[in-house]
């Protein structure tokens, strides 16, 4: 049961195969007798998933299931859900109990989801590997020695450790597609503005945008239809008409315009990984697309343009956590001025410090210019690239990262060479783009991932094009060995 | 060495929005700490704000009043500090591109003279919350109840040259922001408060000496001896040979006295940058028109009106129309009298007396528009005398009450029966032989003046009821008769 995918799941239950509180019990025996492996959940909400689990199976009971119906999902611990603890993955947060629901989490309330629990991540959403979390790293099924990716990496790692069928992840930089394609799961970042920011705790404001990590597309296109759509909590939500994501699945690929940047052929990255993204593209041509090579002349700006606007933003967002109102406060403070600098210095770790320095540095009286100005400016000459390139291609593909998935403590002391892992994810995020990551491969029993991606809102279009290469491939449905 | 004062203000006025400008809590004045702050206020993570377009619309029209240029394109900018009563650790602000642009007013002076104040700009932003010290021994208390009420901060040029100037601009200001219906003005309780930029300079000097910035001040009198006390405070320094350092100070009402807060080099740096969880507010020419077709009757109109209307003097009309509830009051009561003369004294008497005894806006006095009307009316229709009327009213001042139940429960009516006046008159002219004899010796062009005495028996005697006119015309008569 646990290799089955939402879709799967959801007939099931219709079917009276098993109903939602047997299928959640089922997942939470299995979180509990399987997560001390990999440490991907920070709060199971054992209770409340029962109660909704039977609320669910009442309303299957009527026939009024919803596509969601009774279906188990995991969220990230980044989403806040009222009533249970909302961490972030930070002591800043440990004793935080949310008053209020994120959107996101109401939606997916609103749609019968049954959530599990709060998966593990890097503290703030900061980091590629889930090794910056208050809670402990989080271990990639696949080989728990190596880290699952980040931010994400609870949820990819949950996922691909079936301890939940799917889950919920934000992308800052790759939050979503990297541990996906580290952990052999299909992870989908939207469109900046698709999905509704309310209640999803600010790393990058700019930057954030939450989306769906599952075992299939199809999956994704499901999870994607309930949390899409306008907020008017939030203002950088789109006003624009949310599409049944599930409707062009089977669109054959026949014309399909694929473009290759030659920038994402790097000199340093894993030659088998360069391999398999061909290998992909090889199978794409089979299913009727064509292919051609565009240029992304300014992706090797996106790293430093992306490491002054991401921490420019945090270093802001994060100044509400002063240990005045909620969060941690260190004990006896002298005065105000020994609290604010207890609290956080006690309450952040040391990822989340480096980038509240290098934002509080980058926004300063006389360096703003030079640094926070000229990203932006980057970051248009980068939306430029993509725009052009999108105007001669229905999609971009390449691989979502240069390596696979590395070892636990292997580049903690070289924060550098751990950006570099999102060289390909980065950009996407500067330029408000959607894009997907789907297994492509193995490199020494480790998953890789290929990136797809798309112009403004073309999620369907993306979806469409990951279900039609999961149709032809049995990638997507490798597990790591003992699952 | 002659000197010569150089200021500028900044005028932060409460915009009279029912919600926040970010959320959608109410911004009612007054309630319990902590029950008006919604999650949004409270900068709980994951929250967002959303931007509340009455707000701008009240910035728009502010904008339109002053002459200024509108921003089709501002944006909102977080200007970054840390501070207990600012639960987000930075300001939602205006810095790059604010909604008001440079624009202008004109200040009458006491002597008549205009002169002409520019504004330098008005831009949107979040109020804070407050620090509670006094209420919790060895702690601090914050009530986020005011957090992210609107402002509008309004800067001037550095275009006024004395205190008197500075009050004029901000009387000025207050007067079109309260007409126009975007803030109370209430200065007591925070509405519209003022930051003074002092700076010194001798006469001639074209360079500006350095300047501190007095925050917060929230009277017109303060105002007015803050910087009076300010610029003797830097004169006095620089001719004992010292020089003025660049800093914020507080001004302490009661020694009459600004104190340094914080000097430049402890100054912060905002760090200011767009606010990525807003967009920019985009508005068009038919925006602002319609906001146009929505502006109510302005100040300057207003002076103009009262002079031709009511056929008040110049200096009546200024003084009337400047604040737009004593303008309000004042046609109210102008209109249940029909005596705009009348009515003007009365505002500019008796009322604004007692308002300033008591430190009272008149927004807040006790004795309404209704009250003074039903009061003067009384006056007109001869009921009371002008001097009964005066007792009334500080009945009612204190005691509340209409003018009649007044008149009716203290007896106070004008008596007005021929008969019982002439029985007093009877009296007096009895009582007071030796005068009676002086007045009817008199060269007859003198004994005028001498019936005022007889008068002030005869009002004593009624106890100032008796209606003057009448005991006037029978005196005359009566003691003429005894002159033969």
């Amino acid at each position: 049961m646990f290799d089955k995918t939402l879709a799967e799941l959801a007939s099931g239950l219709k079917s009276g195969e098993f109903s939602s509180v047997e299928l959640t019990q089922a997942y939470l025996a299995r979180i509990k007798a399987e997560d001390a492996k990999y440490n991907s959940f920070i709060t199971v909400t054992e209770e409340t998933a029962l109660q909704q689990a039977r609320e669910a199976d009442k309303i299957i009971a009527t026939g009024n299931a919803g596509a969601f119906t009774g279906l188990p999902i995991a969220h990230k611990d980044i989403f806040c859900t009222k009533g249970t603890r909302t961490s972030c993955a930070s002591k800043m947060l440990d004793n935080f109990i949310s008053p209020y629901n994120a959107t996101v989490v109401d939606k997916f309330n609103q749609a019968g989801a049954i959530s599990l629990g709060k998966t593990n991540m890097d503290e703030f959403a900061m980091g590629s590997s889930n090794e910056s979390s208050f809670y402990g790293a989080c271990r990639n099924p696949w080989d728990t020695d190596r880290v699952p990716g980040g931010s994400s990496g609870g949820s990819a790692a949950a996922v691909s450790a079936q301890l939940t069928p799917a889950a919920t992840g934000t992308d800052t930089g790759g939050s979503i597609r990297q541990p996906a394609a580290l952990c052999g799961i299909t992870g989908l970042k939207p469109t900046y503005g698709r999905v509704s920011r309310f209640g999803m705790i600010a790393f990058a404001s700019s930057l954030d945008q939450g989306g769906p990590m599952t075992k299939t597309a199809e999956d994704a296109a499901m999870m994607l239809n309930v949390m899409a759509g306008f907020d008017k909590n939030d203002s950088t939500s789109v006003e624009r008409d949310v599409p049944d994501y599930t409707a062009d699945l089977n669109k054959p690929l026949d014309g399909l315009r694929i473009g290759l940047p030659k920038e994402f052929i790097m000199d340093d990255m894993d030659s088998d990984i360069a391999a398999q993204t061909q290998a992909a593209i090889k199978e794409f041509e089979k299913l009727g697309a064509t292919v051609k090579e565009v240029s992304l002349p300014n992706t090797a700006l996106s790293i430093p343009a992306y490491y002054i606007i991401a921490p420019a933003e945090a270093s802001s967002n994060l100044s509400r956590f002063d240990g005045v109102r909620y969060g941690h406060r260190c004990e006896e403070p002298v005065n105000l001025e020994d609290m604010y600098k207890r609290s956080r210095g006690e309450g952040f770790g040391p990822e989340v410090k480096r980038r509240i320095m290098v934002g509080t540095y980058a926004l300063s009286e006389g360096f703003y210019d030079a640094y926070y100005n000229k990203a932006q400016q980057i970051r248009r000459l980068i939306r430029d690239d993509f725009t052009k390139a999108l105007s001669e291609v229905d999609v971009i593909m390449g691989p979502t990262t240069p390596h696979p998935a590395f070892r636990i403590g292997e580049k903690s002391s070289d924060p550098v060479s751990m950006y570099m892992e999102d060289i390909f994810t980065i950009s996407l995020n500067l330029a408000g783009l959607p894009g997907m990551s789907i297994p492509c491969g193995t490199v020494n029993g480790l998953p890789t991932g290929l990136q797809i991606i798309g112009d403004y809102f073309a999620e369907q279009k993306l979806l469409n094009v990951a279900h039609q290469f999961q149709m032809a491939t049995d990638w997507h449905k490798q597990s790591p060995q003992g699952i | 060495m002659e000197w010569e004062a150089v200021i500028g203000l900044e005028i932060h006025a409460q915009l009279a929005t029912k919600s926040k400008i970010f959320s959608g809590a109410s911004t009612a004045f007054g309630a319990e700490p902590n029950t008006q702050a919604c999650a949004v206020d409270l900068a709980l993570p994951g929250t967002l704000p959303v931007f509340n377009e009455e707000a701008l619309r009240m910035a728009v029209k502010f904008g339109l009043a002053v002459d200024a240029e509108i921003g089709k394109k501002s944006v909102f900018d977080r200007k970054n500090y840390f501070y207990p009563d600012l639960p987000k650790g930075y300001q939602t602000s205006q810095l790059f591109e604010p909604i008001v642009g440079i624009g202008h007013i004109d200040i009458t002076l006491e002597d008549g003279t205009e002169k002409r104040i520019g504004v330098t700009r008005a831009h949107l932003e979040e109020d804070a919350g407050k620090s509670l010290h006094d209420e919790f021994p060895g702690m601090t208390g914050i009530d986020l109840n005011r957090a992210g009420t609107p402002l509008l901060e309004i800067v001037s040029e550095p275009d006024m040259r004395s205190a008197e100037e500075a009050v004029a601009y901000v009387r000025k200001i207050h007067s079109i922001v309260t007409s126009l219906g975007i803030c109370d003005g209430n200065m007591a309780e925070g509405s519209f408060r003022c930051d003074c930029n002092v700076s010194v300079r001798p006469m001639g000097q074209e360079e500006l000496g350095n300047r501190t910035e007095t925050k917060n001040i929230n009277s017109f009198r303060f105002i007015e001896k803050a910087i009076v006390g300010e610029i003797e405070r830097q004169i006095d320094l620089i001719e004992d040979g010292g020089r003025v350092e660049q800093a914020t100070r507080l001004y302490d009402a009661d020694k009459n006295e600004t104190r340094s807060m914080r000097s430049k080099e402890e100054a912060n740096d905002y760090r200011y940058f767009p606010c990525p969880d807003l967009l920019p507010i985009v508005i068009d020419d038919e925006y602002i028109e319609a906001v146009r077709e929505t502006l109510p009757e302005l100040p300057d109109a207003r002076k103009a009106r009262f002079i031709e209307e009511y056929k008040l003097s110049d200096y009546d009309a200024m003084v009337l129309s400047a604040d737009y509830n004593m303008a309000a009051y004042f046609e109210t009561i102008a209109k249940a009298s029909k005596d705009a003369k009348l009515s003007a004294n009365w505002v500019m008497g008796e009322l604004s007396k007692l308002l300033n005894q008591n430190d009272l806006d008149i927004s807040s006095s006790p004795v309404n528009a209704d009250q003074l009307g039903g009061l003067l009316s009384r006056i007109k229709d001869d009921t009371i005398s002008g001097k009964i009327a005066k007792q009334v009213f500080e009945v009612m001042w204190i005691e509340g009450g209409t003018a009649d139940e007044i008149i009716e429960a203290k007896g106070l009516k004008q008596v007005t029966d021929s008969g019982a006046i002439e029985k007093i008159v009877d009296e007096v002219i009895t009582n007071n032989q030796p005068q009676v004899d002086q007045y009817v010796n008199a060269e007859p062009d003198k004994r005028g003046k001498m019936v005022g005495f007889f008068m002030g028996q005869v009002m004593k005697a009624s106890q100032g009821k008796a209606n003057p006119g009448q005991v006037q015309g029978m005196l005359k008569k009566k003691l003429d008769a005894l002159t033969g």
